[in-house]
C-alpha cells in the first residue's frame, strides 16, 4: 500500500498543473459512457496523464465526479499502483517476487538504497532516480531482476550496481 | 464477417488448417518452414524481442523467404528464455533455449540452410499437448 | 514436392537405431516402391521419441498410430495392412504393462505423462493475435456446441461431471458455482474473470493471458451461456500490459467474427466482454473484493453470505472464475467429462499448471495430472536442486500456503493432501528452498508482503499481520527471547481464526508450518540464556488459540 500522505487543506496550490492535461482528462471522462463504477479506471488515466495524482487532480476528479474528495483519496492511497508524488527520470526497479528473493533481491535493494541514499519509493536528489520494490514482473528465470525503465538487467549481484547507475548517471 | 453458425466455423477451421498444421506434428510436406518466438513477458525481458528482430534481418539478408517467423506465447522453459522453436516439414520440431540475437546467424545458417539443427541449444520438449 | 497422403515416421534415434531401425526403414522404402505408394507415402526419419525401451518406434502420420518393437520384418505388414487397406497392425501397437489395454495415440502412453497440456495446450504453439490459428486448432467449437447443441443445465452437468474445481486457490467445484449462478433469478446476471494474479511467484495465468487470450474469452462465452448472463468482465492487473493488450486485439477479434456479440452462432445468446485494470492490491484476488474493485471502490471483502452468486457486481448475480479454470473449459466440453475425470485422483480432478522457482535447476511452468508426488515434479521435471545443494523445503500456495519438507515429497498432490501438510495448493507457485536457505527469513519474507497487502478492513488483518512481522523481525535481529516465540505462535493462531476474509486467514500459514518443521532454525536466534529450560527445549506453556 502506499505509504500516508498529508494532505493540507489549507496549504495554497502549489504543483504548477499544466490546464491542458486538465483539458485532456475532463475530454476523457465526458466521453465516457457511464461513470458509474469507473474511478479506478479515471485515475488510471490521470496517472497515465499527470504521471502521478496530485492533490489538485483528486480533488478535480472528486469534484468533476460529484463525490467526496474522501473517496478519492481512500481509493488512491488503497492501491499500489497510483502514486502521488512525481517520479524521477528513471524508474529503478527491483522485482521482490519470491523468486527473485529467494536469489538475493533483498541485498541488491539494500546495496541500491545505500548508493542513492533514498528509501523505496523515493526519488534520488538529483531527480534523476526514482527507487521501486516491486512485485514480480515475472523473469523469473533471471532471478533476481533489476529494470529501469523498459531495460531488463538480469541476474543482478551487489557488485553490478555501480555499472547500472552509471550507465545513467553518464 | 460474422460466423452464424457451426458449419460456417468448421469452414473457417478447414480453411486455415494449414496455417497450424505444420506445429501439431512437424510431419507435412512442402518446404514452408516456421520459426515459433516465444514471445510472453518473460520471453521479452530476456531479449526475444532482439532475437525476432534478428531472425527477420538474416533472414532478409539471406534471401531466404520460405520461412515465416511467427510470434507466439511461453511454454514455460523460464530458465532457457528466450526459447525459439523451428518447425521443418517432414521433421520433428526441434526446441532451442537461450537463444540470444547471437544465436541466430548460427541457427540460420546451420539448421534453416544446412539442415542440420544445432544440437548445442537443442532443449528437451518434455510434455505432452491435450 | 510430390502430394504425400501419408509419412511414416521411423525413430533414427540411438537406441533404436542400435535395434535394426535402418533396416525397418530400408525395408519400408522397398516394399512401398513395389507396391506403387512411392508417390503418396514418404518415409522419413526422425529423431529420438523418448522412449527407446520400447524401439525401434514407428508412427504414421497423420493417422497418429504409433508402433513400437517394430523389426525388419514386420515392415511388410504395416504396408500390406496399414497404408494399403487402412487397418492397424493390432499386434505391433503398445502394450500398457498394467491394464494390457491396447493404445496406438502417442498421448496416451504413460511415459508421456509426467507433463500433460491441458490449460497451456496452446501456449507456445500458437501466435496469440491470431485468432484463426485459435480457430484452426479447434478454437470456438466447444462454444458453437454449447449454444446450439445443449440446454443451460447440459453444460453445467458436464462442468460439474468433469470434477473441475477453481483453479485460482480455493479449490471450490466449478460446476456447483455455475449451477448456483444460474438458479439465482435474475434479469441481470454477470460473469467475471480473475486475472488479478498476485502471488509473488505465480504468472501461469500471465501466462495463458499472453499466449492462448481466446480460450478465455471462449470459456467466458460457454459459462455466461451456462449461468444465464450477458456480461462478461475480465479483471485484470494493470502490471500486465503485455497480457492487456493482447485481451484487446482477441476481444476485437471475436467481435469481428461474430463470436462476441448479439447472437452469437445465429442464436438468441449474446454476450460481450468489458476488461477492468486492477491497481495493485492482492486482497482482490479474493472474490468479493474483486467485485468492489470493479465498481471502482476501495478493493476490500465484504462479508459473506451473501456470495456473489446471489448478490455480486452491483447487486447482481455473479460467477468469479479464475484464469486457468477457464482455459480448461473448451477441451472439457470437447472432448467430454470423462476424459478430464480420467486424469487426477479421486477428489481433484485433471491437470494444474505450477510455477517452479527459487533454488532449482528448471525455473519454468509445468502442467502435470493432479496427484503426481512433488518429489515427481522436483526433482524429475524440475531437474532437482542446483549445485548439488540439498532440498530443504518447497513452499506452495504462495504467501497463504507452508512449507512441506522432505518427508512430505512423496505425497501425492491434490487439493485436500496439501491442506492436510499445513499447506495449500494457492493459485500453483511453487518456490523451492535448498540449505543456505534460512526458513525464519522466508516467513519473514511473506509476513512483510501480507503486511503490506492487508486491506485494513479488519482488526487482525490490519494490526495481527504487522505485528506478526515486526516479531519476526525481532527474532532475526536476535534480540528475541523465548517468550517471543510463544507470542509469535500465539498471535499467528489468533490472526487465523480471526480475521475477515481468506488473505490474512492464511497470511499466518507460512509462520505456523515453518515453526512447526523448522522450530531449531527459529531456536538459533533466541539468546535467552538465562531461560529455564534452554535452548531447544522450550515448550509453549499457553495454548490459548492453537489447534494443532
Amino acid at each position: 500500500m502506499t505509504k500516508p500522505q498529508t494532505i493540507s487543506v489549507t496549504k495554497p496550490i502549489v504543483e504548477d498543473l499544466p490546464s491542458e492535461k486538465f483539458d485532456e482528462l475532463e475530454a476523457f471522462i465526458d466521453n465516457m459512457e457511464t461513470t458509474k463504477g469507473a474511478l479506478i479506471e479515471i485515475l488510471h488515466k490521470a496517472q497515465d496523464i499527470f504521471g502521478y495524482l496530485p492533490r489538485d487532480v483528486q480533488l478535480y476528479v472528486a469534484r468533476k465526479l460529484g463525490i467526496p474528495g474522501a473517496e478519492v483519496y481512500g481509493v488512491v492511497s488503497f492501491y499500489s499502483y497510483f502514486t502521488t508524488k512525481p517520479g524521477g527520470k528513471h524508474t529503478l526497479s527491483v522485482c521482490m517476487g519470491t523468486a527473485c528473493f529467494v536469489r538475493g533481491a533483498d541485498k541488491v535493494i539494500e546495496k541500491l538504497k545505500e548508493k542513492l541514499g533514498v528509501e523505496s519509493n523515493e526519488i534520488t536528489e538529483d531527480g534523476l532516480f526514482t527507487l521501486k520494490d516491486v512485485r514480480c514482473i515475472g523473469a523469473c528465470g533471471l532471478a533476481p531482476v533489476v529494470t529501469v525503465g523498459d531495460k531488463v538487467y538480469g541476474r543482478v549481484k551487489e557488485e553490478d550496481i555501480d555499472d547500472i547507475i552509471k550507465a545513467y548517471r553518464g | 464477417m460474422k460466423i452464424k453458425s457451426l458449419e460456417e466455423l468448421r469452414k473457417i477451421r478447414e480453411e486455415h488448417q494449414e496455417k497450424v498444421s505444420l506445429r501439431d506434428h512437424g510431419e507435412v510436406t512442402g518446404d514452408r518452414i516456421e520459426i515459433l518466438i516465444g514471445m510472453a513477458t518473460c520471453g521479452i525481458s530476456s531479449g526475444a524481442r532482439e532475437t525476432l528482430n534478428a531472425f527477420v534481418e538474416e533472414l532478409k539478408k539471406e534471401k531466404i523467404d520460405n520461412v515465416k517467423v511467427v510470434p507466439v506465447g511461453c511454454i514455460g522453459y523460464c530458465h532457457s528464455e528466450p526459447t525459439v522453436q523451428v518447425n521443418v516439414p517432414g521433421h520433428k520440431p526441434v526446441l532451442y533455449g537461450k537463444v540470444k540475437a547471437n544465436k541466430v546467424h548460427e541457427i540460420v545458417e546451420k539448421h534453416i540452410k544446412g539442415g542440420t539443427p544445432v544440437a548445442r541449444l537443442e532443449l528437451e520438449i518434455d510434455f505432452e499437448r491435450a | 514436392m510430390a502430394k504425400t497422403r501419408t509419412n511414416i515416421m521411423v525413430c533414427g534415434g540411438t537406441g533404436c537405431l542400435a535395434t535394426e531401425s535402418d533396416k525397418v526403414m530400408k525395408n519400408l522404402e522397398v516394399i512401398i516402391k513395389a507396391r506403387g505408394y512411392a508417390d503418396e507415402v514418404q518415409v522419413i526419419r526422425t529423431g529420438c521419441f523418448g522412449f527407446c525401451e520400447q524401439g525401434p518406434i514407428v508412427k504414421i502420420e497423420p493417422d497418429n498410430v504409433f508402433y513400437v518393437k517394430v523389426g525388419p520384418k514386420d515392415a511388410k505388414d504395416i504396408v500390406d495392412e496399414h497404408i494399403v487397406k487402412g487397418r492397424r497392425v493390432e499386434r505391433l501397437l503398445y502394450e500398457e504393462p498394467v491394464e494390457k489395454e491396447k493404445v496406438n495415440k502417442q498421448e496416451d502412453m504413460p511415459f508421456y505423462k509426467k507433463q500433460v497440456r491441458v490449460a497451456l495446450r496452446n501456449c507456445g504453439l500458437i501466435n496469440p493475435e491470431d485468432i484463426y490459428e485459435y480457430v484452426a486448432l479447434g478454437g470456438y467449437e466447444a462454444l458453437g456446441k454449447a449454444i446450439t447443441e445443449m440446454t443451460q443445465d447440459q453444460v453445467i452437468d458436464i462442468v460439474k461431471k468433469s470434477g473441475l474445481r477453481g483453479r485460482g486457490g480455493g479449490g471450490f467445484p466449478t460446476g456447483l458455482k455455475w449451477e448456483i449462478t444460474k438458479k439465482n433469478e435474475s434479469d441481470v446476471k454477470f460473469i467475471i474473470c480473475n486475472a488479478d494474479e498476485g502471488d509473488p511467484g505465480a504468472f501461469m495465468d500471465r501466462s495463458i493471458l499472453e499466449g492462448d487470450p481466446h480460450s478465455v474469452l471462449e470459456a467466458m462465452a460457454i459459462g455466461a451461456y451456462a449461468i444465464g448472463a450477458d456480461k462478461g468482465i475480465i479483471y485484470i492487473r494493470a502490471e500486465y500490459p503485455l497480457a492487456i493488450s493482447r485481451l484487446n486485439t482477441a476481444i476485437k477479434q471475436a467481435r469481428e467474427l461474430g463470436l462476441l456479440g448479439k447472437n452469437i452462432f445465429g442464436t438468441d445468446f449474446s454476450f460481450d466482454i468489458d476488461l477492468k485494470y486492477g491497481a495493485g492490491a492482492f486482497v482482490c484476488g479474493e472474490e468479493t473484493a474483486l467485485i468492489n474493485s470493479c465498481e471502482g471502490k476501495r478493493g476490500e471483502p465484504n462479508y459473506k453470505p451473501p456470495y456473489p452468486a446471489e448478490e455480486g457486481y452491483w447487486g447482481h448475480p455473479t460467477c468469479v472464475n479464475n484464469v486457468e479454470t477457464f482455459a480448461n473449459i473448451p477441451p472439457i466440453i470437447n472432448r467430454g467429462p470423462e476424459w478430464f475425470a480420467s486424469m487426477g485422483t479421486e477428489k481433484s480432478k485433471g491437470t494444474k499448471v505450477f510455477a517452479l522457482a527459487g533454488k532449482i535447476n528448471n525455473v519454468g511452468l509445468v502442467e502435470v495430472p493432479m496427484g503426481i508426488t512433488l518429489r515427481e515434479i522436483i526433482f524429475e521435471i524440475g531437474g532437482g536442486i542446483p549445485k548439488g545443494k540439498r532440498f530443504k523445503a518447497v513452499q506452495t500456495g504462495g504467501p497463504s500456503g507452508g512449507v512441506i519438507t522432505e518427508e512430505g515429497l512423496d505425497t501425492p498432490i491434490d487439493y485436500d493432501s496439501l491442506l492436510e501438510r499445513g499447506s495449500m495448493m494457492g493459485s500453483g507457485g511453487m518456490i523451492i528452498m535448498d540449505e543456505d536457505d534460512n526458513m525464519v527469513n522466508i516467513a519473514k519474507f511473506y509476513l512483510e508482503f501480507t503486511m503490506d497487502e492487508a486491506c485494513g478492513r479488519c482488526n487482525t488483518g490490519r494490526i495481527g499481520t504487522k505485528r506478526l512481522y515486526e516479531m519476526l523481525h525481532k527474532i532475526t535481529s536476535g534480540k528475541a527471547r523465548m517468550a517471543d516465540l510463544d507470542a509469535l505462535k500465539q498471535l499467528a493462531y489468533m490472526v487465523k481464526d480471526s480475521s475477515l476474509c481468506g488473505l490474512c486467514q492464511t497470511a499466518p500459514n507460512p509462520v505456523i508450518s515453518t515453526m512447526k518443521h523448522f522450530w531449531d532454525e527459529y531456536l538459533a536466534f533466541i539468546k535467552d540464556e538465562g531461560h529455564p529450560q534452554g535452548e531447544g527445549r522450550y515448550t509453549p506453556k499457553n495454548k490459548i488459540g492453537m489447534k494443532s
